[in-house]
This record gives structure tokens, C-alpha cells and sequence, in this order.
């Protein structure tokens, strides 16, 4: 324990206040104890239905990283000049904008993955941990912390993306970041891929499952 | 009328936007513990996706699109603002909710009572969004189609919601292992509604 605190005190020294202990907590918290997914259920709509392989979740994480960090920033920039009655379609707006941003970027750089895709990408705008985030978090903080907690919770979504897609890529078509990871043998031996991985309803299954390993490990998270 | 029965159906069952492409699951997560605020829920889902589609088809069409604005004269026959078309629909449904908040509340309280605390939280629902996107993408070649796909899948919403929520009241006296309690299980129950779900797929109209 007096080892972690001398490592803490060293860290704070060496960046200063930047990465305090509450600073720090900003980013590995989202990361299991208020995962915006398995815990918070915002944005679970993209999360589930772009996880058929990994290339598209990584994509898609990055995509809401930017968004999230650049729109929770300004809004924590703007807070105090926002009038609350109108906050909603302010935020639209500025969510709104730095998703046509991430939108163009997709189409220009990476075009097959931005068609595969879809609708997914308009879809953060109402992606509800962008929404949510701003709401609980940015509108009352400095913008510092809420970087932080903007890269935190995109990391947290990101992580649960990740793993749904690697064993919804692995298992059901034996590949990983379209590479063919199972080799030819094992079908020759009467291996073969499951299909229901592919499809839309396994996703959910695979994140309650998730979220079953999850709780089982940390006790507090459990519901009543 | 047999193409729009088809849209209609197929919004329901076949290209349900819970099970096939999961719209608008953070409400259908939060609000599906009772089934009588589902219905409340759904009805709204329906109400706005039956609005803002058919308005979002009319501007996609007359304003967005490549050459859509051929009607303002040859200068701009070849302008394509389609890049703006996220920002329109979510200014568009924005305030559609809100104007059919206003007008509910004046023209039907009773109305307004049952759905009243759901409509301001439809604004930040993906399914209608959703819908807009997929109106766009799929190019409804009438404001007809767009409508009724736009109805269908509201419809599709409800009876995922609602089935949920009858589900989910009975769940409450079955003994669910601690760690699956609530979400998980959810979670898992959905999964598995899906699979039901997609034995419709093969039908066609």
C-alpha cells in the first residue's frame, strides 16, 4: 500500500497536478467499475451491432473517441455560456458537427469500413454515452477532467467493443482482423465455423455474458 | 398497395430495429421494467418515427441530395449537400419532438398524460435516427413508402418493447444467478428473442 502511494506522489511530481489520483480514477474507472456499457447502458446500440469483426469495432471506437473527447471539450469550454432551457439541441448540434467530421475522415481514408458501417456511423450522434457524458459530466467540469473522463469512457466502450468483436470474428468466421487465423486443417479434420456468432442475436448473448464474468468478479456491481 | 404491406411487414418483423439492427436499445434497456410504461414508450416511438421520416424523406429529397436542388434553377443542379444531412435530421427530429410535445399537450392532455415524460426522450433515441438513415440509404422512391416504413418500424419497436417488459415482470420471482441479475439477463433474453425472430426471415410478402 506505502509503495503505491510513494509511486503515486512520484508520478504527481514528475506531471504535476495533471494526473492526480482523481484525475486518474477519470480513466480507469469507465474501464470496469461504471463501464458505460455493462454498467451505465448508454450507447449499446452501436456497441452490439458492429462487433461482427474486429477491424469495424476498432474503427468504430476510434470514431467515437474522437467525437467524444472533441465534444465533450467544447462543451466544457462553453458551459458557462450555454443557457440550460436550450442545452439539448446545443449539444445536437455540436455532437452533430464533429460527427460529420469523423464521417468525412471515414469516407475519405478508410471507404469500405465507413460503408460496412453504414448508418452506425450518423448513429453517434445519439449514441447516448456522448449525450450522457456531457450531460453528467462536462456541463459542470473544467475541460481537463473532462478529457479524461471522455477518454476513459471511450476507452471503457472500446475495450467492450473489442472483445464481443474477437470472439464474434474468432468463432464465427476463424478469423481476426480479416486475417484467416484458423488454419485449413482444422477443417479438414471436420472443424467449422459457427454461424450463429454472425448473426445480430449473438452479440447480446455474448455481452451478457460479459457482463455475467464481469459481476461475478466484482460483487459491488450486482443488482438487487 | 401489396410493395407497401411488404415495407410494412418487413419493418415489423423481418428488419425489426431492436433484434436485427439494435435502435434505439438504451430506452428499450431503461424503460422496459413494466409493461405499461413500454406501451407509453412505444406509442410515442411510433407517433415520431410516423412524422420525422416522411419529413426527413421530403428534405433529403428536395434540399440534400445530389441534384436535389435542380427545382431553385440550373446553377444548382449539381450541388450535393448531402455531407449535411446528419445535422438536418437531428435538427429536424429535435424539433418535431418538441412541436409535438406542444401540440399534444394543447389538443389531447390525455394523450399528453400517458405519453408525456417519454416524448423529450425520444429526441436522443437511435431508433429514429435510425429510421431517417435507413431512408436515406434504401432511396423509397415515394414519400408514400417512406411513410409506411417509417410506421412499420415503430410498430416493430412496440412489440419488442413491450414483450420485453411482460418478460421482464415475470422474471422478477424466477431465481436468476446474483451476477446476471438485471442487465445480463436482459441482455440474454433479448439474444434469444432475436434468434425467435429471425424465423420470419424467409417471409416474403
Amino acid at each position: 500500500m506505502s509503495t503505491a502511494v510513494a509511486e503515486e506522489v512520484k508520478e504527481e511530481v514528475k506531471k504535476e497536478p495533471l494526473f492526480s489520483k482523481k484525475n486518474k480514477k477519470l480513466i480507469t474507472d469507465p474501464l470496469d467499475d461504471s463501464n458505460p456499457i455493462t454498467v451505465q447502458v448508454l450507447g449499446i446500440c452501436s456497441a452490439l451491432a458492429i462487433t461482427v469483426q474486429v477491424k469495424q469495432a476498432v474503427v468504430m471506437s476510434l470514431s467515437v473517441l474522437v467525437v467524444l473527447i472533441g465534444s465533450t471539450f467544447i462543451t466544457s469550454v462553453l458551459r458557462n455560456m450555454i443557457p440550460s432551457r436550450v442545452r439539448i439541441i446545443v449539444q445536437l448540434v455540436i455532437v452533430a458537427a464533429m460527427v460529420i467530421l469523423v464521417d468525412q475522415v471515414l469516407k475519405a481514408f478508410v471507404y469500405d469500413v465507413s460503408k460496412q458501417l453504414s448508418v452506425f456511423v450518423g448513429l453517434i450522434i445519439t449514441n447516448c454515452i456522448i449525450m450522457g457524458r456531457i450531460e453528467a459530466f462536462s456541463l459542470a467540469n473544467k475541460p481537463w477532467p473532462s478529457f479524461l473522463d471522455a477518454v476513459g469512457n471511450a476507452a471503457g466502450y472500446g475495450l467492450i467493443l473489442i472483445v464481443v468483436a474477437f470472439f464474434r470474428e474468432l468463432l464465427g468466421s476463424g478469423k481476426l482482423w480479416g486475417f484467416q487465423l484458423i488454419p485449413q486443417s482444422f477443417y479438414d479434420m471436420g472443424y467449422s465455423n459457427n454461424g450463429l456468432m454472425i448473426l445480430p442475436p449473438m452479440a447480446l448473448i455474448v455481452v451478457g455474458v460479459y457482463i455475467w464474468v464481469q459481476r461475478s468478479k466484482n460483487t459491488k456491481l450486482i443488482e438487487a | 398497395m401489396e410493395n407497401l404491406a411488404s415495407i410494412f411487414v418487413k419493418g415489423i418483423f423481418i428488419e425489426n430495429m431492436i433484434f436485427a439492427y439494435f435502435l434505439g436499445m438504451c430506452s428499450y434497456l431503461a424503460v422496459s421494467k413494466t409493461v405499461k410504461t413500454a406501451v407509453g414508450l412505444g406509442a410515442a416511438v411510433i407517433f415520431v418515427l410516423g412524422i420525422t421520416v416522411p419529413i426527413n424523406y421530403l428534405l433529403e429529397n428536395y434540399l440534400l441530395k445530389e441534384g436535389a436542388l435542380a427545382w431553385l434553377g440550373e446553377d444548382f443542379a449539381t450541388l450535393d449537400l448531402s455531407f449535411l444531412s446528419f445535422i438536418m435530421f437531428i435538427a429536424v427530429i429535435a424539433s418535431m419532438v418538441q412541436l409535438v410535445e406542444m401540440a399534444v399537450e394543447k389538443f389531447a392532455p390525455a394523450l399528453y398524460g400517458a405519453l408525456g415524460i417519454f416524448l423529450p426522450l425520444i429526441a436522443v433515441n437511435c431508433s429514429i435516427l435510425g429510421g431517417a438513415l435507413f431512408m436515406q440509404e434504401r432511396q423509397y422512391p415515394n414519400i408514400g413508402e417512406a411513410t409506411i416504413f417509417g410506421l412499420g418500424s415503430g410498430v416493430g419497436w412496440l412489440l419488442a418493447i413491450v414483450a420485453i417488459a411482460a418478460i421482464r415482470e415475470k422474471i422478477r420471482y424466477s431465481h436468476v444467478p446474483a451476477p446476471l441479475r438485471g442487465l445480463g439477463i436482459t441482455f440474454i433474453i433479448t439474444g434469444l428473442m432475436g434468434i425467435a425472430f429471425m424465423s420470419f426471415m424467409g417471409v416474403e410478402l
